[in-house]
């Protein structure tokens, strides 16, 4: 079948994304700025045969999702920030459990209610976990159309694989925008005879399996911690993925992810073109977070600005990564602010000049 | 090339639609293209805009804060975006509903009475592609076969029976364009 480009907008691309990659079911409930995520869903599900439910909550949503998810189900679950922060629980418990789930978070201005623009403020939650107790989710960020779609299919591959939660962050900007686009071809459903041997489907004419977040014992709950974490050592290991722009050369080396990393390749181009030689790390994962790569060009730059749309959150994985290898300076907008090509070149040019000075640059 | 176009108006101006049918067009011939509204708690009524960039290269940053070219629907669009647009850029004004003329020297201006040829057209919603077809005329962005075509090819099902009044409109609005736009 000859796939050709079709005019996406960010929501309905999302939605479909995941259909193509298998979702057998999707429980979850509206929020600006994704509630087109479960108006595509709505519509879509239902021709596929697969389950659309809008729950009567969102802490109802997450714990469909663990459940259709301990039956083996290929599902997830989108909402935008404080949608988001009344699901930590359940995902803490799918965590633990180790079955495969999917949440999207489209972005939303915060804290508390908030507003409805595009806003970043929750890569702390989808980094370092927002739940209880010891666990990450592998983090992918998208920064257009295409990338949400292509993240979407991979968040459910790296979902099955490790048999863990993959949060997909993007934020409204993302989420509203339209951009050509390319879906993947449609995957059919696992049919039920193909159910992974973990999962609860009745036990008939085997040992029934067990899948519990509960484990009173001291040393039980240890043994189950380190496998946890040898698991998540080896996610970092193996998924860490980030697109890079003119490092090359680059004297100074502008770090940013979702909206603003593809913002920041137009301040690449603007800033090249009056002869600074700047390059772009734009992370896809945020967790596992491409520190190395960070490290490594860290040793090469004179310094290094990161733009991000809240208050200064990715940029101190970058000062772990960095690890005063160079001067690291930050730039923030709040509140759905979007901060454009003119705000940051300026930023640039005093990390430059902080630099030349051997001043502080650390803002 | 590179053009950045902010479509603005009142709600139920039909803008997000102009600026899809752009985006529409300059996808189906081979841009880059990417659509971006104005979000929010919006009502009929309220404000209504978009930016669409078209572009050769990937395109970075999806929003601007200079467009080179905007269509302006009404009053407070006008006073919004005529100040912003780049020396060198096209501003195309519904004269209809916008009464004032822009005092930029350094910029295209194409005053089209979109709202009263539409009406005589017998349906003033095409305001709007009056407008797109008059900006299409006087950037190039994409030619004004490839916009009808979009529409032939993206019109909602409902309203195809409008699709060749529009195409006469649109003829309208690129008139304009090409005879300098005094209107």
């Amino acid at each position: 079948m000859i796939m050709t480009k079709e005019l996406w907008e960010g929501n309905a691309a999302i939605a479909e994304a995941a259909i193509c990659a298998g979702v057998e079911a999707f429980f979850g409930y509206p929020i600006t700025p994704q509630t087109e995520v479960l108006e595509h869903f709505s519509k879509r599900l239902p021709e596929e045969g697969r389950v659309f439910l809008q729950a009567e909550s969102e802490v109802a949503s997450i714990n469909m999702v663990y459940g259709a998810a301990c039956a083996g189900a290929r599902v997830m679950t989108s909402s935008s920030s404080p949608g988001v922060s009344l699901m930590q629980e359940g995902i803490s418990y799918i965590a633990c459990s180790e079955v495969p789930a999917v949440v999207t978070n489209i972005m939303r201005g915060g804290p508390g209610l908030g507003n409805v623009q595009p806003a970043q403020g929750d890569y702390f939650q989808a980094v370092k976990s927002a739940g209880h107790g010891d666990y990450h989710m592998i983090a992918l960020a998208a920064s257009s159309v295409q990338e949400a779609i292509d993240l979407m299919v991979l968040a459910f591959d790296l979902a099955d694989k490790y048999r863990t939660v993959v949060i997909f962050i993007a934020d409204g900007a993302i989420g509203q925008m339209m951009e050509p686009a390319e879906m993947p071809p449609l995957r059919p459903v696992r049919p039920p005879e193909e159910r992974v041997a973990w999962a609860l489907t009745g036990a008939k004419g085997r040992e029934h399996n067990i899948i519990t977040s509960l484990y009173l014992g001291a040393e039980n709950l240890e043994q189950v911690n380190l496998r946890l974490q040898a698991k998540l050592k080896k996610i970092a290991a193996n998924e860490v993925r980030w697109q890079e722009y003119s490092t090359e050369d680059a004297d100074f080396l502008l770090v940013a992810f979702g909206t603003v990393g593809r913002i920041c390749q137009t301040v690449v181009r603007e800033a090249r073109a009056q002869g600074m030689k700047v390059g772009l790390v734009r992370p896809i994962t945020l967790w596992p977070f491409p520190s190395a790569r960070i490290a490594e060009l860290a040793g090469r730059v004179k310094g290094i600005l990161t733009v991000e749309m809240n208050a200064g959150q990715m940029v101190e994985d970058v000062r772990l990564a960095v690890e005063g290898a160079c001067p690291v300076r930050f730039y923030g907008r709040m509140g759905g602010v979007i901060p454009l090509p003119d705000d940051i070149l300026p930023e640039l040019d005093k990390l430059d000049a902080g630099v030349a000075s051997g001043r502080e640059v650390q803002s | 090339m590179q053009e950045e176009i902010i479509i603005s108006g009142f709600g139920g101006q039909g803008t997000l639609f102009a600026g899809q049918l752009l985006a529409y067009a300059a996808m189906d011939s081979g841009h880059h293209v990417t659509w971006i509204p104005s979000y929010g708690p919006e009502m009929r009524g309220g404000k209504a805009r978009c930016t669409v960039i078209v572009s050769d290269e990937e395109i970075g940053a999806p929003l601007v804060r200079r467009p080179s070219a905007a269509i302006v629907l009404n009053i407070p669009s006008m006073e919004a975006f005529e100040p912003t647009i780049k020396p060198g850029g096209t501003l195309v004004v519904n004269s209809s509903l916008v009464p004032q003329r822009s005092e930029r020297d350094d910029i295209r201006v194409i005053y089209a009475p979109a709202t009263d040829i539409a009406e005589e057209l017998g349906n003033a919603r095409m305001a709007n592609v009056i407008c797109l077809a008059a900006l299409v005329e006087a950037t190039g962005v994409v030619t004004l076969d490839e916009v009808k075509q979009a529409l032939e090819d993206h019109l909602p099902a409902r309203h195809r029976k409008l699709l060749g009044l529009n195409k006469e409109a649109m003829d309208k609005g690129a008139a304009l364009a090409k005879a300098g736009g005094g209107g």
